[in-house]
């Protein structure tokens, strides 16, 4: 008996990711959830650009391929236009919450029906390495060589934390994949974003703590370990809102 | 026939939009196009279509691509400083083969400029007006009735030719109040095989991407689009000749600048000087070859503008340096008088053509 | 007794399998170099896998079977 082999709504395509990278670990688990749902047939993914641009070839349902921080807006055209079907936005933290701050927000603020899927690796992967808006104080990149210095280049922006402060998304959860622990885990809230949709919730961001072997500088191995070290002090893992789940905790 | 109502040429579009098929609205407010997104707000929830109030003109573009890559006729509406913002939307619609519909209600710039009427966004509007190689199709209304009927005809060439469609109109033919005639018979919708509205398992995945990174594919995407754009020059080209059989003098000017030369052109015939206009409704294709066989008999052609000049270069590549091409202009929301342009036609006619 | 298959051409040689595996079943291979020019992993003691499929479970690039 088959007890794990690659999802079928990912298609037979190599990905093109450096070795290491935890864009594939998620790829796939967004393809089981969306074959465990039987959406398939049903689901337009959106990549913005970011190193998931090509993420057209890999998912065997419709996508489309948009500017760098625009998805949230081009996914709320396209779930305006077909409210029956699944829409998904798979974006990276340049992407996400530095060009498209206004997109993602205001996404958020009208509890659009869609699922995000956040990509934050603290880096700048596509481009060869740049500090990103998530980049953590301190680190050293392309464009922070002597280590992001807050007085100069502010804070990191905590996406879940920002978001939760608005009345309208539905659900925000960060988690990460650098275990099969918390690789179970992250299915989990992936799942749970994409049923939030089918049942007609709203806004639904899973933040996924991610890797960059090759711009962090690290051999796959040590970059998770970095993930324990550097990143969940920085952004704690967690269900940052959940309104269905605190409706029912009231009543 | 329909019986005529008396619209705002703004609203005369919106309405047009809705007629066309048009369910699917996005916009930002900026004077003097903002009676668009109000009448959109309106009519929009009562015929279960969408109007969304973007957080920005580059959300409502992008909200725009989404509506379009399922396959929906979707409009977007601004004013010039609001166009530069989408401009990045724009060349992502052209450089993934979406059909839409964009409508530039001008105002002066550059810059924040002013809210009065202008022409300075011919430009932006016919040379691409964002990165890359592409053109869409501009089509520039000189009456409410125009106003309504491109709007209509913009969906249809939009969906035809796969491109995005610009209605350039300005603050002046926005605000304007005249009777229209709203009687359309819908074509036949285009078949959009290639829209991403969810396989149904039923079929290999679509996608919609303007993404090329193999430079041959690239150019092959290219080169393919230009073909494109070559039948819409030779199919798509309008333009309307005005007293031209016989002129000595020709004026070329779109939209409100159209209707000040028709005023002048009538005074100029009184007093026994031969002037007639070529006044084009496609910006871009430009009517080329009118005006290129008017060099037959016309001996100076006069552009008149609403800028500092931007259409006349394309009149002087039409002309080629056979007639001379004068200037009449009029910027920052002043719109030319009939008085200026008669003058500037009595004195090409006094030069007599001398270059 | 579990069963391993590997799409060795798409492995990257990352090893983040060889880590996740509880009983050491997995290692890179020392001799074979893919397609893409990686050391891909192979089972150096496939008596040993018990099927948890941990090693897929961590696999970016989906080239792990798990049968049991």
């Amino acid at each position: 008996m088959v007890v794990f082999e690659k999802p079928k709504s990912l298609t037979d395509v190599s990905m093109h990711y450096c070795p290491g990278c935890t864009h594939g670990i998620i790829h796939r688990l967004v393809a089981e959830v969306i074959d465990e749902l039987g959406i398939e047939g049903k689901t337009i993914g959106i990549a913005p650009v970011g190193c998931s641009v090509l993420a057209y070839n890999y998912f065997r349902c419709d996508m489309i391929e948009a500017a760098h921080g625009r998805a949230p807006a081009v996914a709320t055209g396209v779930k305006r236009s077909l409210p029956e079907n699944i829409v998904f936005t798979y974006q990276g933290d340049g992407d996400l919450a530095s060009i498209g701050t206004a997109e993602t927000v205001h996404a958020a603020a009208r509890n659009e029906n869609i699922t995000i899927i956040f990509i934050n690796n603290a880096i700048y992967g596509m481009t060869g390495g740049q500090m990103a808006p998530t980049s953590l104080p301190g680190q050293v990149t392309q464009t922070s060589p002597y280590g992001r210095d807050v007085t100069q280049c502010g804070y990191p922006v905590k996406v879940c934390e920002m978001l939760s402060q608005l009345d309208g998304p539905e659900y925000l959860e960060r988690v990460t994949v650098n275990n099969v622990k918390n690789i179970r885990n992250a299915k989990r809230a992936i799942k749970k974003a994409f049923q939030n949709q089918v049942e007609g919730k709203g806004f639904s961001l899973v933040e996924v703590l991610s890797s960059c072997p090759t711009n962090w500088g690290m051999t796959p191995q040590k970059a998770l370990e970095w993930i324990d070290e550097k990143m969940i002090p920085y952004y704690p893992l967690g269900v940052y809102k959940d309104r269905s789940a605190n409706k029912e905790a009231k009543a | 026939m329909a019986d005529k109502v008396l619209m705002k040429g703004n609203e005369a579009i919106a309405e047009a939009a809705i007629l066309a098929g048009c369910r699917h609205y996005f916009g930002y407010p900026i004077t003097p196009q903002t009676e668009i997104a109000a009448y959109m707000a309106k009519r929009m929830p009562k015929i279960g279509g969408t109007f969304l109030q973007a957080e920005s003109e580059i959300a409502a573009i992008n909200m725009v691509y989404g509506v379009s890559s399922t396959g929906k006729r979707v409009m977007t509406s601004s004013s010039s400083p609001g166009i530069s913002l989408k401009g990045e939307g724009i060349s992502y619609i052209a450089g993934a083969d979406l059909p839409a519909l964009i409508v530039n209600v001008q105002r002066g710039g550059p810059g924040l400029g002013g809210i009065q009427p202008s022409q300075s966004d011919y430009f932006q509007a016919t040379k691409g007006g964002a990165h890359g190689d592409f053109h869409m199709i501009v089509l520039a209304p000189s009456s409410v009735q125009e106003m309504a009927d491109l709007t209509v005809k913009g969906f249809d060439l939009a969906d035809a030719y796969r491109t995005p469609v610009m209605i350039l109109a300005d603050g002046t033919m926005g605000q304007m109040m005249e009777p229209v005639s709203l009687d359309y018979t819908p074509k036949a919708p285009v078949e959009k095989p290639w829209a991403t509205t969810g396989t149904q398992m039923q079929r290999e995945h679509n996608i919609v991407n303007s993404l090329f990174l193999a430079p041959d594919e690239l150019e092959d995407m290219n080169m393919k689009r230009f073909q494109r754009y070559a039948a819409i020059e030779k199919n798509e080209t309008l333009y309307e000749e005005y007293r031209m059989e016989d002129a000595d003098i020709c004026i070329v000017a779109f939209g409100i600048a159209a209707r000040v030369s028709k005023n002048a052109i009538n005074e100029a015939r009184a007093r026994g000087i031969r002037a007639g206009m070529i006044r084009p409704i496609t910006l871009w294709p430009f009517p080329t070859a009118p005006i290129s066989a008017a060099t037959q008999h016309v001996h100076s052609f006069i552009s008149v503008e609403l800028s500092m000049g931007q259409m006349i270069e394309d009149v002087r590549l039409a002309v080629e340096g056979r007639a001379p091409v004068t200037l009449c202009n009029r910027t920052g929301g002043m719109i030319p008088s009939p008085e200026q342009v008669l003058q500037a036609i009595q004195t090409a006619a006094e030069n007599g053509g001398a270059k | 007794m579990a069963k391993l298959t590997f799409k060795s051409d798409d492995c990257k040689g990352c090893g983040l399998c060889v880590d996740a595996c509880p009983k050491k079943v997995l290692a890179l291979s020392k001799d074979k170099i893919n397609k893409k020019g990686h050391h891909p992993i192979e089972a150096v003691k496939p008596d040993d896998c018990i099927g948890c499929a941990f090693c897929a479970t961590m696999c970016p690039d989906c080239i792990i079977t798990v049968e049991r």
